[in-house]
């Protein structure tokens, strides 16, 4: 017992340098580095033109991947404003990149309304709908979540979800984590490492 | 159901609202401004409120020709989490601001009977709690704007 307490974080330092030493990994991120401590980019879900896709479609771009809803007036656009101004500020760049925002409110977000919607932001910004259950995984899989707010009379009712942006580098592996009040200067900074780095085919 | 008593109540409350603005009076509104988003998707409005008054007044919401449901509200960010909630009022200190800006309180209009388009210009009436009322334009601006757009010192 006592010889595994000690091997166990020997081995892990081992286990833990052998990873990094395969990733030429080490970039000075300026926000939440999560490389490794999330799963790669997978879902299987439908676009804003009706298309299914997967997260293998976007294998080559970076992708932002983000939560929100149409119906939510305040928070999701002002992200999803903050997040153009960054791709503006990243100037031809940013054709590298895309805003991936998955709605958590499949019943109400049709393809058609998160088409007009994710247009409204930003040209690199797709919506991407999905059953209750493909949306619902999909957040799993990234330990984010949302609740449905009990409706009033009319039906209408609110959705809170997580704030959180994440990263994904060309490869589809998980980088960065930003929340919406991190500073663009360190947004564009950390997509800045990922666009260069990753220009290869 | 038309009683007079009603009726009189009713002239009463129209009188409070144009003739005598009360607290409203010292309230002056700038950086006013809608985020249109697409189709009939609920907007957020912001404003900033300057209370030139010695008594504090609060804000309890606002009406509009133009949308048939606005409500005060307040967005805020726990353990991650985002979401919003219904606020009764917010308070503007004597000699104070409150401002309603993203992310945090704002107005949201809901089931527009027009198509507001950016560049329009929205009436909105600010109630407050003491009855009365402040008339507004608000600019529709771009769903990707990030403010009034009328500062321009910058950020």
């Amino acid at each position: 017992m006592k010889l595994r307490r000690a091997f166990l974080p020997a081995l892990l330092l081992v286990a833990g340098l052998l990873l990094g030493g395969c990733r030429h990994d080490e970039l000075p991120f300026r926000l939440t580095n999560i490389s490794g401590h999330m799963p790669d980019l997978d879902f299987k879900l439908t676009d804003d033109h009706g298309k299914a896709v997967t997260g293998a479609d976007y294998r080559g771009k970076v992708a932002l991947l983000y939560f929100g809803y149409t119906h939510c007036p305040d928070v999701c656009p002002l992200t999803l404003a903050q997040l153009h101004v960054v791709m503006q500020r990243l100037g031809p760049l940013a054709d590298g990149a895309r805003i991936l925002f998955v709605s958590v409110d499949p019943a109400r977000d049709t393809p058609a309304v998160m088409h007009a919607y994710v247009n409204a932001f930003d040209p690199r910004a797709v919506g991407l709908t999905g059953d209750a259950r493909a949306t619902e995984a999909l957040s799993k899989r990234y330990r984010s979540a949302f609740t449905r707010e009990p409706g009033s009379a009319d039906g209408s009712y609110e959705v809170s979800h997580s704030s959180a942006i994440y990263v994904f580098d060309r490869d589809g592996k998980a980088r960065v984590l930003a929340t919406p009040s991190a500073s663009h200067d360190d947004l564009v900074h950390d997509l800045h490492l990922l666009l260069d780095t990753g220009a290869t085919p | 159901m038309k009683s007079p008593a009603l009726s009189i109540l009713f002239a009463g409350w129209l009188l409070t609202g144009a003739a005598h603005a009360g607290a409203a009076d010292h309230v002056h509104a700038s950086h006013a401004w809608i985020r249109v988003l697409p189709g009939n998707l609920p907007a957020g409005a912001y404003v900033t409120l300057r209370n030139d008054g010695d008594q504090a007044i609060a804000l309890s919401g606002a009406s509009s020709t133009v949308y048939a449901d606005v409500m005060l509200h307040r967005s805020s960010t726990a353990g991650g989490m985002s979401r919003m909630t219904m606020v009764d009022a917010l308070s503007v200190p004597a000699h104070g601001e409150a401002v309603l800006a993203p992310a945090g309180y704002h107005l949201m209009l809901m089931q527009a009977n027009a198509t507001v388009k950016p560049g329009d210009t929205v009436r909105l009436t600010l109630n407050f709690t003491d009855g009365s009322r402040l008339a507004t334009d608000f600019l529709a601006r771009p769903a990707n704007a990030m403010d009034a757009g009328d500062d321009h010192s910058g950020h």
